[in-house]
């Protein structure tokens, strides 16, 4: 008999750990099909940007209300638009969409920066179906007035009027530059989050010096990004009840086994899937079965947070030593 | 039947009918019928069906002709069809008519009444469109009101069924066709009621079908045909009863009752008015009014025009009638008398009714006609000798035939609220206004009247927006003159336009202005001020902008300024209307999510708190008067003639104003400063390379490039920047020092689009953001560049001589084209520009019909002008659809002149001098060297000439000029050169002709406002295309290239500027047809134009345009003809199509399809691109002839 991998994430029992994240993997039914049917154990929506709906909504605005009635010949420029949809309606039907197509749990996402009205979409996504919601709190302070407790203070009421509007779990999806991460993830586990994932990858510019502009490519994720979160994970799991998971960095077995003993319940993919495909999540789950039989664990439990700031032999090596450790070795 | 009102336009009140009634629509975009078209796509698009459960399927077709050739043929195979059209469109259809009669087939059509182009375009009513349709044998029946437009359609529609004979329903273009009013609408079960079933039946039983085969259209020769068309008179005898049949039918269905002849005022009336239309109207209010004072007058408003019944007219004249006149809203010159009055008057001989009948025109084009005009032709009545074939309306100081009127006179009625309002046509105004009328009309259960008036710029359009509510039917179709409330959207108009002219003593005055309550009235013009105190208005003010922008609307202050107008008006309870603007909103925006809708609850919220009640003080404060509108430099003709329309009281001016014949002096734009820029271009020499760009991507050449002779610089303002000349191409300036280079703004032309710092490649090193030029504030700038401007402008061109090939050299030509009306960032007028720099001073322009013309070519003021030696383009517009005719037809003029001066040349060759003769003749004019050598010898001959004796010398000198090359050029968009025009330009390549083609593509009808053409790319939203287009672009290019002997190039300015500049120069000089397709970025595809040329490169990097030049002359020397300019595609279609709200909405309405389509085009530009990439490589190989 194999090792149990069944995990908890966002109060859903979930078969194993290895489930994609939030991605436009999502936009495609067909392609979400071929997730569960690669054994995916969930479904993570890509989010539903507070930013873009709004810079959508008036963009339409701007380049199709405002070009009517100011000719005698041209009422407008465009055809009579009653129904298209700039709100969350399009992402809305794609949950309810993938409910039907698929057995496995839904995660809607939801991103925004304000405290607004939008906080009502996350109802929105419960009555579509979704199992369970990650709020992706992202915030790129470049006001220097602005203070960091500040932030932190207007991310928590975020969350406090999302669990307000859905009764459903609600996980909150991370950055990593917090000046406290651990008191902060503390504060949200105060206000009842469901789980946290490490971490958002911030859409990061680049400099074009031919051009001097800058070039918007997206990166996918590298194993090297995979460091960070597991120090972060090791810590936080450590001192915290909440279940966590890894987001970015993790291609192979090797990655997600290694998340798992820093304290991750869960184990999100996507950079591997974009590049990859569906597969890869067989071959990981499937990679990791083989680990821990050949290992003689039971059970993905045994596994979580083995290696955390608090169990793992040499815990001193997450914390700031770990550098000046590296550079000791180095010169020795 | 329970009544239903509805607030709709004439438009969209007879399409409501025809769309429930047809299952065939076929239609072309032409104002000011479009709107019954594109709501009957929008109808069948969202699955409306017609009253028997079947969706009409809508077609667009190439042009009118064609439309009326689908409807023809759609008919004859037994569908019920209906199109839509007006003015030269309906010229279109007239064949196709005369056919659908002559086969006595039930068809109805609904034409928007409009003046067909003879001296000049215009497209606003009067009935000399519909008068061309008079001998097609249709019936014709016309609709006086928005109520009438929906219920004579009804009866159009069932008489025709019931008759056989198609029918013609029209009315006024513009005054109904767009007046938004408040009717009862028809009822599916009134109009079930109304059609019979069995009519329908007959109908199909005599369709075409090869299951009981018969043939029509056939050939007669004389044995039979007069006969055979004498065969259907007893159907057109019968059409006045079956028409008054239906009208009977509908008034007991609907309650209400028309007439053959409908006759309105005192039963014993004496002098009578007969007219129909709009003005019918203003004629009912007249006789009212009159009948009241106790005058014996009336009207007979005109239904069935034809068949015209005399029987019925007669019977409708009071017996007590002495004196008629019959007012033409037309003109014939050369007839005994305009139509309608012709009819009358064979009507009355032939039933022996001795009445005294005069004739009178009014109303051209869309000319207002009033009560106190109606009144003047009733006392001209009076008169024991009535004036015959007058005019009403203008001062025809030349010919004496009009009436003067007393404009005094009128007849407003106090319970009705009147209100004008000036607005910016994108700031929402008409929108927000027709909005108002709606909540009035519809929802409180008042009547309401809205009517708007634009003018002809394409930037900055000013909207005046004249609105009445009250308690009973409004039957005013004429401009509000004595307004209760005045609004003013964007101060600065104040300075050209006389506001407050429609202001009643004590009205309300609002105007939207940053000035704070107790300091705007300092702020006013000092007429303006004069009229505040002299009408003792009450003034009231708000900063509409800043509420708007505080709650994240820009400049869109519709919302606003209509809270305030609620509020001033005081025409609803504040509450009541708050929560009408409110739920009008979610309306008109909730579609686009709950942003917009937010954003618009937090302007009205603001909105009242910051409408404040401004200070008048008891007399003027010493504020400047109005600049003048035009300075005094200005030449006499735009002193008197233009700066008058420029003002807005081209109402003013007589008939000897004018040329007779539409001819007018170009380069007229320069008098007309609008000063609509918020934000002009800043230069900063310091980090300038010079590469000229700006100015020559300006669409309103309001940037320009100079060299300058530092000696020329001694009366230089001191803010005016010159820097030393980069490149030495040029050589020393004339007084030997180095030139310096200049750039300069025109202040008040610029339009604030940003294209030129967008293509300005120049930036600091250390603070990259900032460039060489930067959008900046004007206020600070103006006055300065304003002066700067008036040195620049008087300082010399370089000569052309001296300047070199390149994209650089080529922005020290002077633009022949400027400061047009054109949208702001418009990607059609730097193609256009460019050309005049080039060859402007030797050009012919052939302008299709559309923006170019619209911009090129309406008044007030046109952008074609000429230089210093008062060469320029000539410019002429002759149809929408033979413009490439048209521009043949000027190439055979102009060699003919070459020819005939050449052999005339010959022929004096003893008294002119053999070697001149010779260099005349064989002069290369190849260059800008060659044409002015050229010229010199014209002169030169000229100077001989003059003392030559004999009639050859003289025609000889008037011929001269024709020996200096001339540079025809053939301009239009998409939908001519694709659609309606295609056949022709297709003619015209295959002549050989030297003509030179420019095709500015929109990929859409721009000017009409954005319906699909053939030139409509895949994946794009456009009317008639809603879904998105799915078949691709004619490829035009393609087509021109088969001929082998036509030069093409497809070209994208914003891409790469020197390929357009290399192809517009090769284009030239290739002595046969040459062809430009310029990819023209436009408002109509939803984005920031200032954005223009980063789509443009997308547009080509992603191989979406193709880039290339196709030189028949390159197949001489074996090469290939074609070149191709551009890479293989560096970037996917998708790239570019994300950016432009065309081909995104398409996405946000329809994700799946979305991603068909943008696969679909990345499919066809691939194929095309393959297709080039062969020909490219196509060599022929010539045969060596022997030695």
């Amino acid at each position: 008999m194999g090792a149990d991998l069944s995990t908890t994430w966002l109060g859903l029992k979930l078969e194993h750990p290895i489930f994609p994240g939030a991605s436009p993997l999502v936009d495609d039914l067909d392609m979400v099909r071929r997730l569960e049917d690669a054994g995916a154990s969930c479904i993570t929506m890509h989010s539903l940007f507070e930013e873009q709906l709004v810079a959508e909504q008036m963009a339409a605005h701007r380049h199709l209300d405002a070009w009517t009635e100011l000719n005698a010949e041209a009422q407008g420029w465009f055809p009579a638009t009653a129904d298209f949809a700039l709100g969350p309606d399009t992402y809305l039907e794609q949950i309810r969409k993938i409910r039907e197509a698929v057995r496995i749990p839904v995660v809607g996402s939801l991103n925004g920066t304000t405290p607004g009205g939008w906080l009502e979409y996350a109802k929105l996504i419960e009555q579509a179906g979704a199992h369970a919601l990650e709020l992706n709190l992202y915030a790129l302070p470049s006001d220097p007035q602005q203070a960091a407790q500040a932030i932190e203070q207007e991310q928590l009421l975020i969350l406090r009027k999302v669990k307000a509007a859905a009764k459903i779990p609600v996980g909150v999806k991370l950055s990593p530059f917090y000046s406290s991460l651990p008191h902060f993830a503390r504060s949200l586990e105060a206000e009842g989050v469901s789980g946290l994932v490490l971490f958002n990858r911030l859409y990061q510019p680049d400099i074009d010096p031919e051009s001097l502009a800058l070039s918007r490519v997206l990166h996918l994720s590298d194993p090297s990004e995979l460091l960070l979160r597991l120090r972060w994970l090791a810590i936080l799991s450590a001192r915290l009840k909440v279940p966590l998971a890894c987001s970015g960095g993790v291609h192979e077995t090797e990655h997600a086994l290694k998340a798992l003993m820093a304290g991750a319940s869960g184990v999100q993919l996507v950079s591997e899937l974009l590049k990859n495909g569906p597969r890869r999540i067989t071959l990981i789950r499937d990679g990791l079965r083989m680990w821990l039989d050949e290992h003689e664990y039971d059970s993905v439990h045994q596994l979580v947070g083995s290696m955390n700031l608090e169990r793992s032999p040499d815990p001193s090596g997450y914390e700031r030593a770990n550098y000046v450790k590296l550079l000791q070795g180095y010169h020795r | 039947m329970s009544s239903r009102y509805v607030t709709v336009d004439g438009n969209e009140a007879a399409a409501s009918v025809a769309h429930r009634l047809s299952e065939v629509i076929a239609i072309y975009p032409i104002t000011p019928a479009s709107p019954m078209g594109e709501l009957s796509d929008e109808w069948s698009a969202n699955g409306k069906a017609n009253l028997w459960g079947q969706v009409p399927r809508i077609i667009e077709m190439q042009s009118e002709a064609g439309a009326a050739g689908a409807v023809h043929g759609a008919l004859q195979a037994g569908a019920l069809t209906t199109t839509f059209t007006s003015s030269q469109g309906l010229l279109l259809m007239l064949p196709d008519m005369l056919k659908v009669a002559g086969e006595l087939t039930p068809f109805c059509m609904h034409v928007a009444a409009r003046s067909i182009a003879t001296h000049a375009l215009s497209i606003f009513g009067d009935h000399s469109d519909v008068m061309m349709a008079r001998p097609t044998g249709f019936a014709m029946l016309c609709s006086s009101s928005v109520q009438e437009a929906q219920d004579l359609a009804a009866v159009s529609h069932t008489a025709t069924l019931k008759a056989r004979v198609p029918f013609l329903h029209f009315f006024d273009g513009f005054r109904t066709s767009h007046e938004v009013s408040r009717i009862e609408a028809l009822g599916d079960e009134a109009l079930r009621a109304l059609i019979g079933d069995e009519d329908i039946a007959a109908f199909r039983d005599r369709k075409l079908t090869p299951d009981a085969p018969v043939i029509r259209g056939t050939a007669q020769n004389p044995d039979v045909f007069f006969q055979a068309r004498e065969a259907c008179n007893s159907f057109y005898d019968a059409i006045p009863g079956h028409v008054q049949a239906a009208m009977e039918r509908f008034a007991k269905l609907t309650g209400r009752a028309y007439r053959l002849f409908d006759y309105v005022g005192d039963p014993n009336a004496e002098r009578v008015v007969v007219l129909m239309g709009s003005g019918a109207e203003a004629v009912r209010e007249t006789v009212a009014h009159l009948n009241a004072a106790g005058e014996k007058v009336g009207a007979v408003i005109v239904r069935l025009f034809r068949p015209f019944d005399p029987q019925a007219f007669s019977g409708a004249v009071p017996s007590s009638a002495k004196a008629l006149a019959v007012l033409d809203r037309t003109k014939e010159p050369g007839a005994p008398g305009e139509p309608l009055y012709q009819d009358v008057v064979t009507a009355f001989a032939e039933l022996g009714r001795p009445l005294r009948v005069v004739g009178g025109r009014y109303g051209l084009s869309s000319k207002e006609f009033t009560p106190a005009m109606v009144k003047a032709v009733f006392d001209e009545l009076k008169k024991d000798q009535p004036k015959n074939h007058f005019t009403i309306g203008i001062n025809d100081d030349v010919t004496r035939r009009s009436l003067a009127w007393d404009e005094a006179f009128e007849l407003e009625p106090k319970d009705v609220t009147r209100a004008v309002m000036y607005g910016l046509g994108s700031d929402g105004t008409v929108s927000s206004n027709k909005q108002t009328i709606k909540i009035i009309g519809q929802e409180a259960e008042r009547c309401a009247q809205g009517y708007f008036v634009y003018d002809s710029k394409k930037s900055g359009a000013i909207t005046i927006s004249h609105l009445r509510f009250g308690p009973r039917p409004i039957h005013s179709t004429y401009l509000v003159r004595s307004a209760s409330i005045v609004a003013c959207h964007y101060a600065p108009l104040l300075e050209r336009h006389d506001v407050l002219e429609s202001a009643a003593p004590g009205a309300s005055f609002l105007l939207n202005t940053h000035h704070a309550p107790d300091k705007a009235f300092d702020y006013l013009p000092r007429e303006v001020q004069q009229q505040v105190l002299d009408k003792r208005l009450r003034f009231f003010v708000i900063d509409g902008f800043k509420v708007a922008r505080e709650a994240g609307l820009e400049r869109y202050i519709s919302t606003v300024m209509q809270v305030c107008f609620f509020k001033l008006s005081g025409v609803l309870p504040m509450e009541e209307a708050l929560e009408h603007i409110r739920h009008g909103v979610e309306k008109a925006y909730g579609k686009r999510g709950s942003e917009v809708v937010k954003r618009n609850f937090a302007a009205i919220d603001a909105a009242l708190a910051n409408l404040h009640e401004a200070k008048v003080p008891s007399k003027l404060n010493g504020a400047l008067p109005r600049p003048p509108v035009v300075p005094k430099e200005a030449p006499d003709f735009v002193q008197r003639v233009t700066a008058t329309m420029m003002a807005g009281k081209g109402d003013l001016l007589p008939v000897s104003a004018f040329p007779v014949d539409g001819t007018w002096p170009t380069g007229t734009t320069q008098w007309e400063k609008r000063a609509i820029a918020l934000e002009i271009p800043k230069w900063d020499s310091a980090i300038c390379i010079q590469c000229n760009k700006c100015a020559l991507i300006c669409p309103h050449a309001a940037i320009r490039t100079q060299l300058v002779d530092p000696k020329s610089l001694g009366e230089a303002p001191k803010s005016f920047v010159t820097m030393d000349f980069k490149a030495k191409d040029f050589g020393a300036s004339p007084s030997g020092a180095p030139w310096k280079y200049s750039l300069q703004v025109a202040p008040d032309d610029c339009t604030g689009c940003g294209l030129c710092v967008n293509v300005c490649p120049a930036r600091d090193k250390v603070n990259p953001r900032h460039k060489a030029i930067d959008m900046s504030a004007i206020e600070p700038l103006r006055d300065a560049e304003r002066t700067n401007w008036k040195f620049f402008s008087g300082l010399p061109y370089v000569e052309r001589t001296a300047v070199a090939a390149d994209l650089k050299a080529s922005q020290f030509l002077e633009p022949l084209f400027e400061f047009s009306g054109a949208c702001s960032g418009c990607g059609e007028t730097p193609y256009i520009k460019l050309v005049s720099q080039l060859f402007g001073d030797r050009m012919l322009v052939a302008n299709a019909t559309g923006c170019t013309s619209i911009y090129g070519g309406n008044l007030p003021t046109t952008p074609w002008t000429k230089n210093r030696d008062g060469r320029g383009p000539a410019w002429a517009n002759s149809l929408f659809e033979d413009n490439a005719e048209f521009g043949l037809g000027m190439r055979l003029a102009v060699e003919a002149q070459e020819q005939l001066a050449q052999s005339l040349l010959k022929q004096l060759g003893s008294s002119v001098g053999d070697a001149l003769v010779k260099a005349l003749l064989e002069a290369s004019q190849g260059d800008e060297a060659g044409i002015a050598a050229q010229r010199d010898r014209v002169v030169e001959l000229k100077k001989k000439l003059v003392g030559t004796a004999g009639p050859d010398a003289k025609k000889l000198l008037q011929l001269a000029d024709a020996l200096v090359k001339k540079s025809v050029w053939i301009i239009g968009g998409d939908g001519w050169a694709y659609d309606i025009g295609y056949g022709g330009l297709d003619h015209v390549m295959a002549t050989g002709a030297n003509v030179n083609i420019l095709v500015l593509d929109t990929e859409v009808y721009s000017n009409t406002g954005g319906q699909a053409s053939k030139a409509t790319p895949i994946g794009a939203a456009a009317k008639f295309a809603a879904a998105g287009k799915a078949i691709g672009k004619k490829d035009l290019g393609l087509l021109a290239m088969s001929y082998g002997n036509v030069y093409v190039a497809s070209v994208a300015m914003g891409a790469k500027d020197a390929q357009t500049l290399k192809a517009l120069r090769e284009a030239e000089s290739y002595p046969g047809p040459s062809l430009i397709i310029a990819y023209s970025h436009c408002i109509a595809h939803g984005y920031d134009m200032e954005r223009g040329c980063e789509q443009q490169k997308l547009a080509v990097d992603s191989g979406v345009w193709p880039m290339y030049r196709f030189d028949p002359r390159r197949i001489a020397t074996g090469e290939a003809p074609l070149q191709l300019d551009a890479p293989p595609p560096k970037t996917k279609a998708r790239d570019y199509m994300k950016n432009e709200g065309r081909f995104r909405m398409v996405g946000l309405r329809d994700p799946k399809r979305y991603e068909e389509l943008v696969a679909a085009q990345e499919e066809f530009a691939a194929r095309r691109r393959a297709v080039y990439e062969q020909l490219a490589a196509v060599h022929v190989t010539r045969e060596k002839k022997e030695a």
